[in-house]
């Protein structure tokens, strides 16, 4: 399949993660964004993300995924639709909806917008506007959904989980249904970039997670042939890790909105790793040659237990983020994983930053906490 | 939208809204495109998926398959109804 590679072993990716700016009107307190959030004058400009859109399908690439921060704070959205299209792209569009009105919709559907994924924080306004820090953002995604489907939309809806909502897990599911999607993503948050420094206002305990899958499991059949569900699993309580991006440099790769390509979301936060940017190299070289992409692609970085696993090629020792994050190693198995000699502190972490109940966010690219500015 | 979960086919299938079938020059295979789904096909499973174009019925594309394979039309009919019924489970195809 990969024959045409540039190197044999390195596969071609499917999909690109486009950070098109880092602003945001929201502030999730999970958001994957990094905690140095990028700013408006280093953002590549049109023609770049033309370049790197081409580049991208040139190399096997199927499906780009149009991410931010909020990707409709760019005024030049449609024409950055147009592109992705242009170039044989599946485009997809992850939006919170504000700032994105029906006018740049019908544009963006015209010009080949393939699909759309709307985030959601709750059911109910009150707590949804809590966790996003803006008032009137839930209303808001409401009456866009109905723009969404009104204009013929494959349509997503992507709810985060974590404490204040796994509660209502089934209730979010409900409300995707009945907004109209084709599909639900129930993604347990993920404790990287934001989520990390707020861990202990979004970790849920053992018991709330355990119910959370199950209400899933109840509900999946309701839905069958109607709308897909996809859940994005827990990592603290969990017993194997996850194939973090399905593999380092296997599958996908970021591109920040300063032209930064990066294996995943978090990978700065990694030291020591070279990243290549669009501005001096080629798509294709990066993806082949940056030392980033190579330092932990395959299996010959693995220390033990991954390096004899049998798993190993399958989960690819998980996630190198959380790795360093917990166990203070990037190269070290993901404490997710039963068998990493970390596994109990992970578990450990969980439990008691769960029992802390911290109900006070650090929100995205504020200053303060929840408590000292109004929302 | 279906009112009911049962996957009958529809009479004159097509690709659902957001569902695309190219053909992929670097792999060298058609793959259709869904939201965060990539199905890699070649042959058969090609030949049916082209057919999907809302101007056929699935009669018309099995006669068109045993056609092209010079194949058992039941044991046609059997895989086009098969792979047409997965596809609508998973929302990828309508009618």
């Amino acid at each position: 399949m990969n024959a045409q590679s540039a190197k044999a072993d390195i596969p071609s990716p499917l999909g690109l993660l486009a950070e098109l700016t880092h602003r945001c009107p929201l502030a999730c307190p999970y958001c994957s964004n990094s905690l140095a959030l990028e700013d408006r004058q280093n953002e590549l400009d049109t023609s770049i993300w033309n370049r790197v859109f081409h580049e991208a399908a040139a190399m096997g690439v199927l499906h780009v995924h149009l991410s931010g921060g909020e990707p409709a704070s760019r005024r030049d959205l449609t024409d950055i639709v147009a592109a992705a299209h242009a170039a044989g792209l599946y485009t997809n569009l992850i939006t919170s909806s504000i700032g994105l009105g029906f006018e740049r919709l019908r544009q963006m559907k015209a010009l080949g917008l393939d699909h759309i994924q709307l985030s959601l924080q709750d059911v109910d306004a009150t707590s949804a506007d809590r966790i996003a820090g803006y008032r009137g953002s839930h209303a808001a995604k409401i009456a866009f959904a109905q723009s969404v489907v009104e204009l013929g939309f494959a349509f997503t809806v992507n709810a985060v989980i974590h404490s204040a909502n796994i509660s209502r897990v089934t209730e979010m599911m409900e409300l995707a249904a009945s907004l109209g999607a084709g599909r639900v993503e129930i993604a347990h948050a993920q404790y990287y970039g934001w989520a990390l420094p707020n861990r202990r206002a979004l970790m849920p305990t053992r018991e709330q997670v355990a119910r959370a899958m199950r209400d899933v499991e109840e509900v999946y059949p309701r839905y069958e042939g109607r709308m897909l569900i996809d859940l994005v699993v827990p990592d603290y309580y969990a017993r194997r890790p996850k194939p973090c991006v399905g593999g380092w440099g296997q599958r996908s790769l970021n591109v920040t909105p300063s032209g930064r390509v990066l294996p995943c979301h978090a990978a700065e936060t990694i030291p020591g790793l070279q990243f290549w940017s669009v501005h001096d190299h080629a798509l294709e070289a990066i993806w082949a040659e940056s030392p980033a992409f190579q330092t932990f692609r395959g299996t010959e970085w693995m220390l033990e237990p991954c390096r004899s696993c049998a798993l190993r090629d399958s989960d690819f020792g998980g996630c190198r983020c959380q790795a360093l994050a917990i166990a203070g190693d990037a190269r070290a198995t993901d404490p997710a994983c039963e068998l990493s000699p970390h596994h109990s502190l992970m578990n450990r972490i969980a439990e008691t930053d769960s029992a802390l109940a911290e109900s006070d966010y650090i929100y995205r690219g504020r200053r303060r906490r929840a408590d000292a500015t109004p929302m | 939208m279906q009112e009911r979960v049962s996957p009958r086919l529809p009479e004159y299938p097509r690709l659902a809204a957001g569902v695309r079938l190219q053909f992929d020059g670097r792999r060298g295979l058609w793959v259709l495109l869904g939201p965060e789904r990539i199905i890699e096909t070649e042959g058969p499973a090609s030949e049916i998926l082209q057919r999907c174009d809302g101007s056929r019925t699935v009669e018309q594309i099995v006669d068109e398959l045993a056609r092209l394979y010079a194949a058992d039309r039941d044991e046609i009919a059997n895989d086009v109804t098969e792979m047409l019924s997965e596809l609508v489970m998973k929302r990828m195809l309508v009618g």
